[in-house]
């Protein structure tokens, strides 16, 4: 993934620092109250949601088991279509591609549309490298590119800045990139608004090389799609003379009726909208109409490994629409930074250490990035039961076992964090295993009862909990000497 | 091994254990949300597209002409793009010099032009949307995208469908389709919509068809195509 997320400390300590920055909780703690008051009414207006969350999860789930036959149709058709197919197995080749299909341009800028993949990729970065300045244009990824920031959204990668924050970046920032911020730029929305449009409006009109993603491929028809609100993206897509898709595997739908179900959950999951102001679909090239070469890069980085897991694969029906950020309470609190990943929030705990493996200190930790509350089960449009998800990952992190990375099947050791928990279910099950031990303890405790401190304060790590709480009283008798006294000799 | 055969190599192994399944997919969603008459699904269209800051006009065909030229002036475009199979009688009233849709005009040349008036292939009621399909009536895409006015004629009732199950039906997947749903918009400052980024933004809809009450009798329910 990114080389801007190396080295992220563990989610706790990542999460601590934000909870301890009021700007940041109440940026979005307003951002996500907004948006979910207004999910709920636009999933309320249509009655079928159930059916239609159904059959996404259907769809999806019967595509993920195909998807050999699925890629292979896809390629076939994209390619009678006039597209041109890439195949990448991992973020290293999809950018080194792209980076070469750029150069044999000529060009030394793309316009981007704001794409999961890329970011995953750390494609700018690349391209940076290579001497190829990439100009993110969805209004949320240019305020983080210009305030030299990383993503912390799915849909919103700058939820975490106010517009006055947002208007000392454009202020300070944009004459570095190009057409100044107009002067007097105060920090009302539509201003703003205003700004972006004319900061990039040059970078559009020049562009020779649009760099995209897609929310879906279809197999049958070998159609791309790319939902959004700005136009940004039909600038990307419709303008420069070569285009380049970079798109994971698992964003396969088999037919094009199957977009009747996602043009109809995506916008209401996401924007709250019945339907987001934008959606394109291209099929190959056109003759006289966008652009005359179109590559497709088929990106895996990771997805096959998670699809090998036969609960984690859940994972990859997501469509991207982040409403399980938006209600998430630790999401709401801890802000995506702390996730480490660019996929944040409850998708991002179990996506990131599925597609990067649970070997850092921050995926060994992001599976326990969250509550188990349930809710981004119940608001996900394609129904992944993410506290289910979780909990395997968990049990993976504590136990090891095998898993798959880069195709091959590896054991992973137990983590070592965990000695203690380790040792306690240990003993738990010596002494379940021993009716008599359990009683003699039982009825130990019971007799000392009187000597009992009524706190524990242990050392180390279980300190604080310790501290603060009182130990259980024991009962002058063991439940099991009770029931024996006073049930046990009537029958 | 290329990356293609490691990569579905992967795929296979990865479901290896998976069970077969054959099932088709169930749909058991609706095709249309509610029992609505053609008039009441032309309604339910211009109540969405107002909703999203779409500008909406109806008239009938005879008015169009005037309607069109009206809003032009209004707009004070001194230019308005032309795709080239569009009838040459609607703009037959508008002051506005024409500018016909050329591969060869470059994206800055449009950028100087006002306006764009265009048909559409069909339009979503339930949702709001006009969907373009780049027929010889509507032109390339970039056409309705870099003027800052685009004004879109949708035939009523014919177009219109209720659903976007019925839109896709009726659409080819071949054709570069531009679903719009309202002027450009953006939520990404604090999550709150606002209107008015890179597409156009003012969108003005011409709803054009018998206007209700026009007729001696109520408008019969007419199935759609």
């Amino acid at each position: 993934m990114s080389g801007t997320f190396v080295g992220m400390p563990a989610f706790p300590k990542a999460a601590h620092e934000a909870v301890n920055n009021p700007t940041l909780r109440g940026n979005l703690r307003h951002a996500t109250h907004t948006i979910r008051a207004k999910r709920e009414k636009a999933v309320a207006e249509v009655s079928d949601w159930a059916e239609l969350r159904e059959a996404g999860k259907r769809i999806k789930d019967h595509t993920l088991r195909h998807l050999d036959d699925y890629l292979v149709q896809l390629e076939e058709s994209v390619t009678a279509a006039g597209g041109i197919v890439h195949w990448a197995a991992d973020a290293e080749e999809a950018n080194r591609i792209v980076t070469e299909l750029v150069k044999a341009t000529g060009e030394s800028e793309v316009v981007k549309v704001k794409s999961m993949a890329t970011q995953e990729i750390g494609l700018n970065e690349a391209l940076e490298e290579a001497g190829i300045r990439a100009y993110e244009t969805d209004l949320a990824e240019l305020i983080v590119q210009l305030g030299k920031d990383r993503p912390s959204h799915i849909l919103v990668p700058a939820i975490h800045r106010n517009r006055g924050e947002i208007r000392d970046i454009f202020e300070r920032e944009m004459s570095e990139w190009g057409r100044p911020a107009p002067q007097g730029l105060t920090d009302t929305p539509a201003e703003l608004a205003e700004a972006a449009r004319l900061h990039l409006r040059e970078k559009f009109l020049r562009a020779k090389v649009g760099i995209s993603g897609a929310n879906f491929m279809v197999a049958e028809t070998g159609t791309l799609v790319v939902v959004e609100s700005e136009g940004n993206g039909r600038m990307c897509l419709t303008l420069p003379e070569t285009l380049i898709s970079v798109v994971g595997i698992e964003k396969i739908v088999p037919t094009w009726q199957d977009l009747e179900v996602f043009l109809q959950t995506l916008p209401r999951s996401s924007t709250a909208e019945r339907m987001n102001p934008y959606t394109s679909t291209w099929t190959g090239t056109t003759d006289g109409d966008g652009p005359k070469t179109f590559h497709l890069v088929l990106l895996d980085n990771g997805r096959t490994d998670t699809l090998a897991d036969e609960v984690g694969r859940q994972a990859l029906r997501c469509i991207r629409c982040s409403a399980c950020l938006n209600v998430c309470p630790v999401y709401e609190r801890a802000g995506g930074h702390a996730y480490g990943s660019v996929y944040p929030g409850p998708i991002g705990a179990i996506l990131s250490p599925q597609l990067r493996g649970t070997t850092s200190e921050i995926d060994a930790s992001l599976p326990y990035a969250s509550s188990l509350c349930g809710a981004c089960y119940e608001v996900c449009p394609v129904a992944i039961d993410i506290p289910e998800v979780l909990v395997h990952l968990r049990e993976r992190v504590v136990q090891g076992g095998e898993v798959t990375r880069e195709g091959n099947k590896v054991v992973l050791k137990p983590a070592k964090g965990h000695a203690a928990e380790r040792a306690a279910m240990r003993a738990a099950r010596w002494a379940f295993a021993r009716p008599g031990a359990v009683r003699a303890g039982q009825r130990l405790a019971s007799r000392t009862r009187r000597l009992h401190p009524r706190r524990l304060p242990l050392p180390g790590p279980g300190k604080a909990w310790s501290e603060t709480r009182d130990l259980p009283p024991v009962p002058a008798e063991p439940f099991r000497d009770w029931w024996q006294r006073t049930q046990g000799s009537a029958k | 091994m290329s990356s293609r055969e490691r990569i579905l190599g992967r795929v296979r192994r990865a479901l290896a254990d998976a069970p077969g399944e054959n099932t088709p997919i169930e749909r058991t969603y609706l095709r249309e949300h509610g029992d609505r008459s053609v008039e009441e699904t032309t309604e339910l269209l211009a109540e969405n597209l107002a909703d999203y800051r779409a500008i909406v006009h109806r008239c009938s065909p005879d008015d169009l002409a005037v309607t069109l030229a009206g809003m032009l002036a209004a707009r004070g475009a001194k230019t308005v793009l032309v795709p080239p199979g569009l009838d040459p009688a609607w703009l037959a009233d508008a002051d506005a010099e024409q500018v016909p849709d050329r591969p060869e005009s470059t994206p800055h040349e449009l950028d100087r032009i006002d306006s764009v008036v265009t048909a559409c292939a069909v339009a979503v009621a339930e949702t709001g949307t006009i969907v373009l399909d780049c027929g010889p009536d509507q032109g390339r895409r970039r056409i309705t995208l870099v003027p800052d006015h685009h004004i879109c004629v949708v035939r009523v009732p014919d177009q219109v469908v209720g659903s976007v199950p019925q839109a896709l039906e009726r659409l080819d997947p071949l054709r570069p389709l531009t679903w719009i749903s309202g002027p450009s918009a953006t939520s990404d400052i604090e999550l709150d919509r606002v209107e008015g980024v890179h597409g156009p933004r003012a969108l003005e809809v011409v709803l054009v068809g018998a206007q209700p009450g026009a007729e001696a009798n109520p408008p019969q329910e007419v199935p759609s195509a």
